[in-house]
């Protein structure tokens, strides 16, 4: 059975790769991804503005207090050297690399144009096989515009590519105003590959105290269909590999994924619940599968199922919504 | 010889690099203002600096100075070279040891940032108190004046040592030499290596104590045999200077820099000539070189070793014209005919005239002078004013120079107006707050000036005593020879104040030079400036001519992403007037500097700071000055007119910064100080202030509790009591079913919050339709101040509530007037809440006994007092005795208390018939456990002093005196854990162990706070800390657990953010317990690294993850056959790593080193679950009672 594909350039034996994630945290749990099979492996993102806060905090609470009593001309061991942000993760992927034989992907979230251009080549320069691209952004900024976003985001994505030879992957949210004709941008930008999608912590509401709380649902099955439209919409129309991420939980959602066009398939909750060897599972039942329904290897299926060749293209569109609505009304 | 390295460092770094780069061994303990060297040294160790011989000293942080020295002690008598750090109390510790090295001539040198011994009162400051306690332990005493010194000198010492067997303390003046920043020449590796006597060092070791050669010492000496063994030493003493000598003569001739043991300097043929050492030599030297040039013959001696005190060479160092003498001490001698040196040299004299050594033309007339105690400022005119009083043909003897003394009129009068400073000595001034990163910048600017010209340089930093917006002044002097101007800035070229708040506070312009350059952060454009000035700052500039130049730094610094950190655009200001360097020139050093200093704290925080320098300049003006004064407005008065006399006379001085003028009749004569002054102190520090809303609040006092500085208070009163409120004062009615009638208010104290925002953060009253509004917000101070001052006093008039309240609890504990307010301590501090809730629930009948650190400082430090008296005159009595004996002093207030109430309990019943059986009985017997029971008793002891006043005899008379002492007193030992867990450990626990009823409070900041973060034995497991830079490896010691181990004792592990009600429970059950009680508080701390604001939710965390569980063990339920200790916290339930990632304690060992921060993280996890098991297992455990016949109490001693 051939699982084998090609995302961002890179020769995978199968589809299956773990998502950026806290899975990636410790090198042990890599070793026990690679050990369940994985093809590859995103690591969690590098965040700039996590490590500018960090920076900035660790500077006021260590030093602001200094040189202000006659006693205390300091409060923390003077020569303290800290390993920021940026050292930390280079570290880290350097670590991971030393200890897998799998392609290694680094995942960066920029927050200025500076940030992505400073820490991309050090990602490089660091080991990593490929860079995904984090282009997570809430547009709260009424001034704004909905072009000024996706003109910004296709900047990073085109001067990204000038400064690096890695691969790049690029990972989007759903909430774009007309994503196919942005998806082409960043193909012409320079993009490798197109993640989809993004799923952001979101905000909760406690109604007895009257706090947010931030939190993380795991994804379930239901988020794949939005998944599989777009890929779908995007299969073939773009130079980049695509990957799915959100909602893949089963062997029978990786082929459904594979279908609408994914190169790579992104597996993070089902890993979260079930433990790395989870991999193995999802894997051996893509097998599985294909031996039941005879399909030799992964290329023809890749897509059959996309916009430009599934056989009722309308599906995909606006009358899928109307004629699920219709027949609810029918019965 | 080659040219040496120029290093800018201070006193400190200049003898701690010499003496870490000669020892093996390091035993030291914190105090001000020797810390530094400590941590130096351990800080170099740590990352690995070897001594000359390659390896790495150890460096070991000792309970007390007497560890220290008893730890160098034994590793000196194995043959280590050892050495310690130390000042003031903590030499004294040092003392008995001292004997004893010297006694055993143990090669050792010891370096001490001499401080003042805490007399009357404490100080941090600079003087020779401490060294001149040793005199007759056997020690050297080798004396440097400079920073230069301290680094030269400190090698003659370790070379001195090796040499004469005679162990050394080398000494420099506190603070003015130890923490003066000044540019020396660096002693090499290789120089050292030059200077030290390899075959001493061998010989040193070879005596040290081995099994394989073995001998002892130490032994008890007899009537026959002691007094001979003693002078058997003799000649190693008297050959000591001689070696001295030697050594100081072998670093002449290796730097250049030659010393002797008494340096001369001044005219040839000087007719009056000082005798002084310490820093106020370059001071003296400096003006004699003044004075010599304008033709008068006068002269300095040097003293370098005092003792063995050499009189051939102290006679040498005479010139044989002289006529009068001036022996000036930095000490004071009460009793003795004269002070330490006076005597010294006195005795000298006569003996070198004794034995022919003198060949003065006519004897000269001797006399001894007293200055610069405690760091008193001791400049040019002083020294002029000594030396015209040798002019006088019966110059005057034991004066004082620097105070005026109307008591005794012992001082010399000297004019303020001599000002010797070349021209080409450059001099500026800078006013700062501590935060705004004022000193930080100027140390930077001085190591740029420093290290990248030829020009030497000198910075010198003043801090006022607040621990919560300090004001800082700093000193900068760059010439181009060596400076030796040891004393401020008196006249400066470039003055900057850095915060616009100053012109209407301080006297920044006091000091400006005429012509000066003004620089002034104002929050105004450059034309508007002017206008705002007050009409005293407008009329020195016109007088003085001064050009005034302004700059928006915290716009520029907030636009840069630096906050409130003005430092480094102030420092580009500067760099700009000054011109001591070309503009481009400065800034690229700059640049270098800020990359130097911050790239370790990561390249962001370079990156702001970049910014911040490159958006500086273009926000620099030069503002108008118009011809004449343009405002009437004044500087407004420093205490407000209602203000107390004492307060007007004295203390509103000291606010001023004026205390220096204050004279000696001024003064209480014992240190005995008047209560609750810092209420006249308005320091408006806050930016915001809570605003409060009735219709939000749900009435609950917790942000009353939390407060730190007592500057938010709830009042019940009766609505009657509203009548004349100003129109802005709010009230609600108290929601109550049983008090309907009253009224309520939430009131801030505008002008002494310190804008913390604690209270806001506890408060749990939200707006529900809008609730990012609470009961109470923060608002900006300036537009609510003058309503809200109004308000404050209306609110302070309204009555208070009766403390006969049925039950005490968090709320109502909140309407109970707080007797300690306004203390100096940091905005947000986590210590004061308890010490505040202490004066609430017991303060008028409290006794305090408080061990020296921050709440010594914030408590006592003056200009201002913080604790207070209620409107019947009652009060917390304070009082601080050392830091090291605060369990045993406070226990001597018990031991007096109970004297004067058996006393008076005696007397009342021998008078019981004449004063009435009723009334002496229902005193006698009374139950005071309750506040109505307090307060029947006070009614009975009033009713009781009026009968008195008609009975005659002296029982009727000892009594009256006596009758208060019936009344109950609490007596409280309140202190840090650097006294409860380290240096007091043992006395605590002696107290503790007895029956007496005392109440422990230990504000548990879990490192020393006062010093600047030095670990201590209550710094848990993971924390960094000095002395633990890569994370404390060993567990908290359990204070709590150790006390319960007596049985008897009360204890109580609380912390008020995580459950304010058990707070208030333990603090009255701790003080209902009629034994020792022991409160084990868990106090936030700037020194845990991060914004206080969080401080709470930090509490909350401590114990919801089990690091901080809160219990409660009460001997008394033995009695009722329940288990003792009761836990007052559940399970832990948050993951340990939750709470310890939020500091920077913590986090600075994961970004340090992140594979130790996860070692150290599972260790602290695995330690709090076997701990919380074992208090699980015993909150669990009914002690059997096995009843006895025999009673609780065993009888009373005089029955046997």
């Amino acid at each position: 059975m051939n699982l084998s594909t090609r995302y961002l350039g890179l020769d995978l034996k199968h589809p299956l790769i773990p998502g950026a994630s806290p899975l990636s945290d410790e090198v042990a749990t890599v070793r026990r991804l690679e050990d369940a099979g994985a093809a590859a492996i995103v690591l969690r993102s590098l965040f700039e503005e996590q490590i500018t806060r960090e920076q900035m905090a660790a500077f006021q609470h260590s030093d602001v207090h200094g040189e202000s009593s006659a006693e205390a001309l300091s409060y923390f061991p003077a020569t303290q050297t800290f390993v920021f942000g940026p050292d930390e993760y280079l570290e880290h992927l350097r670590r991971v690399k030393v200890a897998v034989s799998i392609p290694v992907i680094a995942s960066l979230n920029g927050s200025t144009p500076g940030g992505w251009l400073d820490y991309a080549p050090l990602i490089e320069h660091a080991g990593a096989d490929a860079l995904e691209l984090n282009l997570y952004r809430l547009a709260f900024d009424s001034s704004l515009t909905g072009q000024d976003m996706e003109r910004e985001a296709v900047e990073v994505v085109r001067e990204v590519r000038r400064t690096v030879r890695l691969p790049l992957a690029v990972k989007l949210s759903p909430f774009y105003s007309s994503f196919a004709q942005f998806a082409s941008q960043l193909d012409q930008a320079g993009a490798d590959g197109l993640v989809l999608f993004n799923r952001f912590y979101q905000p909760d509401i406690d109604p007895e105290t009257l706090e947010l709380n931030r939190s993380l649902h795991l994804s379930d099955h239901r988020e794949l269909p939005l998944r599989l439209r777009w890929l779908g919409a995007l299969s073939g129309e773009v130079r980049a590999s695509l990957a799915v991420s959100g909602g893949v939980h089963s062997a029978r959602d990786a082929i459904k994924a594979v279908m609408a066009g994914a190169h790579a398939v992104q597996l993070v909750s089902a890993l979260l619940q079930h433990g790395p060897e989870h991999l193995k599972v999802i894997r051996q039942g893509m097998v599985d599968w294909m031996e039941e329904f005879e399909w030799e290897s992964l290329e023809p299926m890749r897509g059959n199922m996309s916009l430009k060749r599934c056989p009722d293209p309308a599906a995909y569109e606006r009358a899928n919504y109307a004629l699920m609505l219709q027949g609810w009304r029918s019965r | 010889m080659p040219e040496p390295r120029r290093v800018v460092v201070d006193g400190n770094e200049a003898a701690a690099s010499v003496a870490h780069r000669l020892t093996e061994v390091i035993a030291v303990y914190p105090i001000t203002p020797s810390s530094t060297m400590g941590e130096l040294a351990d800080s170099w160790s740590t990352h690995g600096q070897t001594n000359l011989w390659g390896q790495v000293p150890q460096v070991v942080e000792m309970q007390s100075e007497a560890g220290a020295a008893g730890t160098v002690h034994g590793a000196l008598q194995a043959g280590a070279l050892a050495t310690t750090f130390t000042a003031s109390q903590g030499l004294l510790l040092m003392i008995p040891n001292m004997y004893k090295i010297a006694g055993e001539l143990l090669p050792f040198c010891m370096h001490v940032a001499a401080r003042t011994v805490a007399t009357h009162a404490l100080s941090i400051f600079g003087d020779h108190s401490d060294v001149m306690a040793c005199r007759a332990t056997g020690f050297a005493l080798l004396c440097s004046a400079s920073v230069q010194e301290a680094h030269d000198l400190a090698a003659v010492a370790h070379m001195a040592t090796l040499k004469s067997r005679i162990p050394f303390i080398h000494f420099f003046d506190g603070f003015r030499t130890s923490h003066e920043v000044a540019k020396i020449a660096e002693l090499s590796d290789d120089d050292l290596r030059i200077l030290v006597d390899e075959k001493e060092i061998r010989s040193h070791r070879e005596r040290g104590l081995t099994p394989d050669r073995p001998v002892l010492r130490g032994t008890a000496q007899n009537p026959d045999t002691f007094f001979q063994a003693r002078e058997a030493a003799n000649r190693f003493h008297l050959a000591c200077p001689g070696l001295v000598q030697e050594a100081m003569g072998h670093l002449g001739a290796l730097t250049g820099r030659s010393y002797d043991l008494f340096d001369y300097v001044g005219h040839p043929q000087a007719e009056r000539v000082i005798v002084m050492m310490g820093s106020g030599v370059e001071t003296a030297h400096e003006t004699v070189d003044h004075l010599v040039a304008q033709g008068e013959k006068v002269g300095l001696v040097k003293v370098r070793l005092f003792h063995p005190f050499s009189t051939p060479a102290f006679v040498a160092a005479l010139p044989e014209t002289v006529r009068s003498i001036a022996i000036l001490d930095r000490t004071k001698e009460p009793g003795a005919v004269g002070d330490p040196l006076y005597l010294e040299v006195l005795a000298a004299l006569r003996e070198a005239a004794d034995e022919g050594l003198s060949g003065f033309a006519v004897p000269p007339r001797v006399v001894g002078g007293r200055y610069g105690l405690a760091s008193k400022e001791f400049d040019p005119p002083m020294v002029k004013a000594v030396f015209q009083n040798l002019a006088a043909t019966k110059p005057r003897n034991h004066f004082t120079v620097g105070i005026v003394d109307d008591v005794t009129h012992t001082s010399l009068p000297w004019e303020a107006g001599l000002d010797q400073e070349p021209e080409d000595v450059k001099r500026a001034i800078f006013y700062g707050l501590g935060s705004d990163g004022t000193v930080g910048a100027n140390k930077n600017s001085i190591k740029i000036i420093g290290e990248d010209t030829p020009l030497f340089a000198q910075a010198y930093f003043v801090y006022d005593s607040k621990k919560a917006g300090a004001t800082t002044v700093s000193h900068l002097r760059f010439g181009p020879r060596p400076i030796r101007s040891a004393y401020l800035v008196r006249q400066a070229g470039f003055v900057a104040c850095h915060q616009f708040e100053f012109v209407d506070k301080v006297d920044v312009l006091e000091r400006a030079a005429p012509g000066a350059v003004f620089l002034l952060n104002a929050p105004y454009p450059p034309a508007e400036v002017w206008g705002r000035l007050p009409r005293e700052m407008q009329e020195v500039i016109l007088e003085k001519r001064l050009r005034l130049f302004v700059v928006d730094a915290y716009k520029v610094a907030q636009k840069s992403g630096m906050g409130g950190r003005i430092n480094t655009v102030m420092q580009v200001c500067f760099f700009a007037l000054s011109g001591v360097l070309p503009r481009h020139e400065a800034i690229a050093h700059i640049k270098t500097a800020i990359a130097k200093t911050y790239g370790k704290r990561g390249p962001e925080v370079v990156k702001r700071n970049f910014a911040a320098v490159d958006a500086t300049l273009e926000q620099l003006h030069e503002a108008p000055i118009p011809a004449m004064v343009t405002t009437s407005r004044g500087r407004p008065p420093m205490v407000a007119d209602q203000a107390p006399d004492f307060v007007k006379r004295v203390t509103a001085v000291m606010m001023a910064g004026k205390g220096d003028l204050l004279p000696a009749s001024a003064f209480p004569v014992d240190g005995t100080w008047p209560m609750g002054t810092a209420r006249w102190e308005k320091r408006n520090l806050a930016l915001e202030i809570p605003v409060w809303d009735p219709k939000v609040c749900i009435q609950c006092n917790q942000c009353a509790l939390v407060c730190p500085h007592a500057a938010i208070r709830a009042k019940l009163y009766p609505a009657s009591a509203l009548g004349g409120a100003p129109s802005t004062f709010k009230s609600d009615d108290f929601r109550s079913p049983d008090k309907k009638e009253q009224k309520y208010t939430i009131q801030v104290a505008p002008e002494d919050c310190t804008g913390c925002g604690l209270c806001v953060q506890i408060c749990p009253a939200k707006d529900r339709s809008n609730p990012r509004h609470k009961a109470i917000d923060m608002t900006p101070q300036r537009p609510l101040r003058d309503a809200e001052r109004e308000n404050y006093a209306f609110f302070l008039d309204l009555p208070e509530m009766d403390r006969k309240v049925a039950h005490l609890d968090l709320k109502t504990s909140q309407f109970l007037q707080p007797l300690f307010e306004y203390s100096g301590a940091c905005s947000g501090c986590g210590e004061t809440p308890y010490i505040k809730l202490l004066t609430q629930l017991f303060g008028d009948r409290a006794l305090i006994a408080n061990a020296t650190g921050c709440s010594s400082i914030y408590g006592g430090n003056l200009p201002t007092t913080p604790y207070a008296t209620d409107q019947n005159g009652r009060g917390p009595a304070w009082a601080n005795s050392l830091f090291e004996d605060n369990a045993e002093f406070g226990l001597g207030f018990r031991l007096a208390v109970n004297a004067h109430r058996d006393q008076a309990t005696q007397v009342l019943e021998s008078l019981r018939s004449r004063v009435g059986e009723e009334l002496s009985d229902a005193i006698l017997k009374a139950a005071q456990d309750t506040e109505a029971g307090i307060a029947d008793q006070r009614a009975r002891v009033t009713e009781l002093r009026s009968r008195l006043k008609t009975l005659t005899g002296p029982h009727a008379r000892r009594l009256d005196s006596l009758c208060d002492y019936l009344v109950r007193k609490s007596v409280w030992l309140v202190g840090g854990d650097g006294w409860a867990y380290d240096i007091g450990f043992g006395g605590l626990d002696h107290v503790l162990s007895g029956q007496q009823d005392i109440n422990v409070l230990v504000l548990d900041t879990e490192v020393y706070s006062n010093t600047g973060g030095q670990q201590s034995k209550a710094t848990p497991l993971g924390a960094s800390a000095k002395f633990a830079e890569a994370g404390k490896g060993t567990p908290k010691k359990d204070l709590g657990l150790l006390a319960m181990s007596y049985g008897h004792v009360y204890v109580a592990r609380i912390a008020f953010g995580a459950k304010m009600a058990q707070t208030v429970q333990a603090f009255q059950e701790a003080e209902a317990y009629p034994g020792p009680s022991l409160i084990i508080a868990y106090s936030h701390c700037i020194a845990h690294g991060y914004d206080m604001l969080f401080g709470v939710e930090q509490q909350k965390l401590a114990a919801s993850s089990g690091l901080w569980p809160l219990y409660r063990y009460d001997p008394r339920r033995v009695a009722r056959g329940e288990p003792p200790l009761h836990l007052d916290s559940g399970p832990p339930k948050t993951p340990v790593a939750d709470y310890m990632r939020n500091e920077g304690r913590f986090s600075a060992v994961e970004k340090a080193n992140p594979e130790r921060f996860k070692h150290l993280l599972k260790t602290a996890e695995k330690v709090m679950r076997q701990r919380y098991a074992v208090y699980q297992q015993l909150a669990g455990i009914t002690v059997p009672l096995f009843e006895t016949s025999e009673k609780a109490n065993p009888p009373a001693a005089e029955t046997r």
